[in-house]
């Protein structure tokens, strides 16, 4: 069970301000192969803050990020994504007007040819390639759901709520991420299918090897059952960090959630 | 009747009705007909949406997509074999056909990409005066077609990093600038002709010279505008097939990604400014070719033909006919060219007519009148 130690994400003092506020203050943080960390805090604690400067978005004001064993911390988006992250927003963001393949295909982008002549001229190479990554999508939807694996060809802005939201969760998984990141996936959802959507996760996570992830959540039970650890960040510091358990029962996080006795 | 014999029915007819149309709009003079002839189109559209007709037909179409390319071919085959002896409506035609290889240029960058172009009457300029300065050259004048997009192309390697850097109104406002740069510069320019402009020579193709009408016999005598408009529709075709072939590739969702959404592109490892780059490129080397044969087939060109309004009436047809579609592209560029010339009496008030059909569009068509559908990677395939 070596493997299994291996460390995959490291933040030391990262650090991100916008104008005079902190938004993220050395936060320190480690994760480690096939792990589950659920990141929890008031709003506008850091949560989401973090994951934009873990993915490029941000550039950090101090302090590191190291993900297998490359320092990543002034990467831009697109060599994150390269390099093994992939995530999902915390307000969908999905292009509508394109179709279900369409976008998860997107999230294919390392594994396409993207050549100019190759995309013009070898049309026959290139059906191929979109036959055989349609029959991969197909796959991976039909865990989440049968029904949407058939309607791959609809445009994305008249499914519901929680289709979208798993297609947005298949788009970051298609291309075998070793870091899935993942914000708010409960958000506009209710608690059935906040739970059907974690077991599908799940279930998925069991199929790519070494798979970790990162998830923002403010529903506690989703937090409870599938996490390994939680971070909880308040004010952009962290304030605590352990078992679900004893997380909960820290009087520190009390204060911050409830606002003190 | 089987489906498909009845989808290819549908198909062949309706090329035949567009065609007799066309036929019909460019051959009466009479303002009152031509006003009711339009009355009459937009009336049997609007009931055939209405009754549900339309959108039957637009199955069959996608259904049958070959047959509906070649029977639009043919449909414009037969317009202007009816038009063989008559130099204006064959001038009116290749012009339409250059306005639409422009105007696919453009779609590349904001109807695919999202990058604003406000200059594309410069990049069609460019084209034209390239012609205009190699025309009397040994450079062969294939090749000068060829050149002139790529020296669109080039001469739009100016403003790379403007649009790079900028987004929204604020692009939109470098290539206003650039468009009247571009005239400015083209007036004052004194090797260039100044505001008196240049002649160009016409186009000769292996000692078949473009500007002599073709003689078959005694009482035929085919008009020379017969031969742009044969090039214009190769060129057409070659631009459709290129159009497609990008559409329906990872490229074109690339460019739909950056468009869309620019933030969640970077994060699945698009490449925004490469993207932007190669789209813009490519729509200024096709306004580019475009402009270079327009230029041969008028003889002469001005800096007054490239002004922003002209700009403007390239976005337009962008805009009317639908972001990214190219029937609609070809559907808008007939409309935005061919009304003027036809209701001679709306000639002054065009651009207060386009203005307001711009405005109705946006506001109740936002999509444009053909708007582009989802992406269909292989026609007929749905996994």
């Amino acid at each position: 069970m070596a493997q299994q130690q291996e460390t995959v994400l490291t933040f030391r003092g990262l650090t991100r301000r916008f104008g005079g506020v902190i938004a993220l203050n050395k936060f320190d943080m480690e994760l480690t192969n096939g792990q589950i960390v659920g990141l929890i805090g008031p709003n506008g604690s850091g949560k989401t803050t973090s994951f934009n400067v873990l993915t490029g978005i941000y550039e950090a004001n101090g302090g590191s990020i190291e993900f297998l064993g490359q320092d990543i911390t002034s990467w831009p988006a697109q060599k994150v994504y390269e390099a093994g992250v992939a995530r999902t927003f915390q307000r969908s963001r999905l292009c509508l007007e394109l179709s279900i393949f369409d976008n998860i295909m997107i999230g294919n982008h390392k594994r396409l040819n993207h050549g100019l002549l190759f995309n013009i001229f070898q049309r026959k190479a290139l059906r191929e390639q979109i036959r055989e990554n349609h029959e991969e999508a197909r796959k991976l939807l039909k865990i989440f759901d049968p029904a949407l694996a058939d309607k791959m060809f609809d445009p994305v802005g008249s499914l519901r709520m929680i289709d979208r939201r798993r297609i947005e969760i298949c788009r970051a998984l298609i291309s075998h991420p070793r870091l899935l990141l993942l914000d708010e996936p409960s958000a506009g959802m209710t608690h059935e299918e906040t739970r059907e959507l974690m077991d599908d996760i799940l279930e998925v996570r069991e199929m790519i090897d070494g798979l970790s992830i990162i998830l923002v959540e403010h529903e506690m039970g989703m937090i409870e059952r599938v996490t390994d650890k939680c971070i909880v960040l308040n004010f952009g510091q962290k304030i605590c960090e352990g078992a679900y358990r004893d997380v909960a029962s820290d009087k520190l996080v009390q204060e911050a959630y409830l606002g003190g006795e | 009747m089987t489906q498909s014999l009845k989808d290819k029915l549908v198909i062949i007819l309706l090329a035949a009705v567009i065609a007799a149309f066309s036929i019909t709009f460019i051959a009466i003079e009479e303002q009152v007909e031509i006003f009711a002839l339009l009355v009459f189109a937009a009336a049997l559209v609007l009931g055939g949406a209405k009754l549900g007709i339309t959108a039957s037909i637009a199955q069959s179409l996608a259904r049958n997509e070959r047959l509906m390319n070649f029977a639009f071919i043919a449909a414009t085959i037969a317009v202007v074999f009816w038009f063989r002896e008559d130099h204006f409506p064959l001038l009116m035609i290749a012009t339409v056909l250059l306005y639409v290889i422009a105007c696919c240029g453009l779609n590349i960058q904001f109807g695919f990409t999202g990058v604003v172009n406000f200059a594309g009457a410069a990049f069609f300029g460019v084209g034209c005066y390239t012609a205009a300065v190699l025309g009397g050259t040994s450079v062969p004048l294939l090749l000068v077609i060829v050149l002139g997009g790529v020296i669109a192309a080039i001469v739009g390697s100016v403003l790379i990093i403007p649009v790079l850097r900028t987004r929204g109104h604020y692009a939109a406002v470098v290539t206003i600038a650039f468009g009247l740069l571009f005239r400015t510069f083209l007036e004052v320019n004194d090797t260039l002709g100044g505001p008196q402009g240049l002649g160009v020579s016409g186009m000769n193709l292996f000692g078949w010279d473009f500007n002599n009408n073709i003689e078959i016999s005694e009482n035929l005598e085919i008009s020379f505008y017969m031969n742009y408009v044969v090039l214009a529709l190769i060129m057409v075709i070659l631009t459709f097939v290129l159009m497609r072939r990008i559409e329906r590739s990872w490229i074109g969702l690339n460019f739909d990604a950056v468009r869309l959404d620019e933030t969640a592109a970077a994060c699945f490892g698009i490449d925004i400014k490469r993207w932007k780059i190669v789209a813009f490129t490519l729509g200024n080397f096709l306004a580019g070719t475009a402009g270079a044969l327009y230029a041969m087939m008028l003889g002469f060109i001005a800096p007054s033909n490239f002004a922003f309004s002209d700009s403007l009436i390239l976005v337009s047809i962008v805009l009317l006919g639908g972001m990214g579609s190219l029937w609609g592209t070809i559907l808008a560029a007939g409309l935005v060219v061919l009304l003027p010339e036809k209701l001679q009496v709306i000639q002054e008030y065009r651009f207060l007519i386009y203005a307001v059909v711009m405005i109705l569009i946006l506001l109740f068509r936002p999509q444009g009148i053909l708007p582009r559908g989802l992406r269909a990677y292989i026609p007929g395939w749905r996994g």
